[in-house]
């Protein structure tokens, strides 16, 4: 098993700007050009992608991280302290969420529950009636500092969703770190004790299985069997769904897919794997993605690609408009293609 | 050419049709109709074909279907179990034509 490396950030790695990861996903850039996704789009008889409501805000409120995994397109990690969200900001968050009618909130990062704002918000977000999600990576459950975490996120009745690459240690922790599975399997213990992921508790936990490699996810229904059964035969851990994403090659995925040769195969499998039936259900089309300053994107892959919301709209969560904002049309590039292989590929899982 | 195997073959695999392309027509329907999950499921015909590569020692399907098993959530373990059974089939297989040398040279021999 390779080591997990530190951030891009902290090595000044080429590949920490959002322009060169732009230059290297260009069509271009591969040896075989590959088709522009709008083009497959308009091929599709889809393009140009548009929104079609707000019924998620999706808040990154940093990039701070007690672990550093291989995959990550945010580049978190623990040396990241400086890009996290301010009080203030998370107010603006607040009234952009009213002015919308209380949509789903769903928080993301880097570890969101290290920022010190994030439990106020969620319990200001919650007492408004919002269903929040709290997008987990399991080990912060088990440090010192968040002891009383799983049971904040229970009172609150606030959706967990986990990552977790793998039913075996040894695929989880070649992509999250040496002993990160044991961790995992800690946290979730711990909020099956709560209650989450056991039916009828009204407590939701869910699960995000990603390749660990540079190979695109099975079959959903398939996977989530395997999971259930393997995670109660070993572990007797419980969870109500599990959500197969693929690695969208962006910032540490894409260094790693650069470094270990496997780019332009990755990329050639995304592209022949374009599904038009994979569009209709974009995450993108019924969210908008807050950056930890603010700034407005159409996705959190955008978000870290530097893409803002373009075509004229607000951009930035002070100026926020649902009107100007809910029928907008989507920033896309190359990397678009993650989400639109196969059974596609959503916050939720697949699209297709 | 160089080398016979060159792993930018395998992408090449559709000029196959060129010239014939019914044939193609037909191989490709029949092939995608055979991975399509039936009384197996599509990880298991993956897992099947990934050994299978191995007894007849194709670089390109072992590399099609190293990939394939993993896109249908095979592990490691569970690959590594096909090859040996594909490995113990082929040894196997060696082995038993033995009986055929040992009657023949019973036949031959005093």
């Amino acid at each position: 098993m390779t080591a997990v490396l530190p951030t891009l950030h902290s090595r000044q790695h080429p590949l920490s700007s959002s322009s060169e990861q732009l230059r290297v996903l260009q069509p271009e850039s591969l040896a075989q050009a590959a088709t522009p996704f709008e083009q497959s789009l308009d091929r599709a008889g889809l393009g140009p992608l548009r929104a079609c409501g707000i019924e998620v805000v999706q808040i990154n409120v940093g990039k701070l991280c007690n672990q550093p995994c291989k995959h990550c397109h945010v580049d978190a990690g623990p040396d990241r302290t400086e890009e996290n969200m301010a009080p203030e900001t998370f107010d603006h968050c607040f009234e952009a969420i009213r002015a919308i009618g209380w949509p789903e909130v769903d928080i993301t990062g880097g570890a969101p529950e290290l920022n010190p704002c994030f439990r106020p918000f969620v319990e200001r977000v919650r007492a408004a009636g919002c269903p929040v999600t709290d997008r987990c990576n399991l080990t912060v459950l088990t440090l010192r500092s968040q002891r009383d975490l799983a049971g904040f996120l229970a009172d609150h009745e606030v959706r967990v969703v986990a990552s977790l690459p793998y039913f075996l240690s040894s695929r989880t922790d070649a992509q999250r770190g040496e002993g990160v599975f044991a961790k995992s399997i800690q946290g979730l213990r711990k909020l099956n004790r709560l209650g989450y992921g056991i039916a009828g508790s009204g407590l939701e936990l869910d699960l995000v299985y990603n390749p660990t490699g540079a190979f695109l996810p099975p079959d959903q229904q398939a996977l989530e069997a395997d999971f259930r059964r393997e995670l109660r035969r070993r572990h007797g851990v419980e969870f109500n769904a599990l959500f197969a994403m693929t690695n969208m090659p962006i910032s540490r995925y894409l260094e790693f897919l650069v470094r270990t040769g496997n780019y332009e195969r990755y990329m050639g499998r995304l592209v022949s794997a374009f599904n038009p039936a994979a569009v209709r259900a974009l995450m993108c089309r019924t969210m908008i993605s807050v950056g930890w300053d603010g700034r407005l994107y159409d996705c959190d892959f955008n978000q870290m690609l530097g893409l803002e919301v373009g075509f004229g709209r607000p951009r930035h969560i002070k100026d926020f408009d649902p009107r100007a904002l809910e029928e907008r049309q989507i920033v896309t590039r190359q990397h678009c293609y993650g989400c639109t292989a196969g059974s596609g590929s959503s916050c939720g899982g697949a699209t297709a | 050419m160089d080398e016979y195997y060159d792993p930018n073959d395998l992408p090449r695999f559709a000029e196959m049709g060129s010239d014939v392309p019914e044939l193609w027509e037909k191989f490709n329907t029949w092939y995608g109709a055979v991975f399509e999950a039936g009384a197996l499921s599509k990880r298991e015909k993956a897992l099947i074909a990934l050994a299978v590569a191995h007894a007849v020692q194709c670089p390109y399907c072992i590399d099609a279907y190293t990939e394939g098993c993993l896109e249908q959530g095979s592990n490691l373990e569970q690959m590594t179990e096909a090859v040996h059974v594909a490995s113990a089939i082929k040894g196997g297989s060696a082995l038993v034509h033995g009986i055929q040398m040992r009657k023949i040279a019973e036949k031959v021999s005093m």
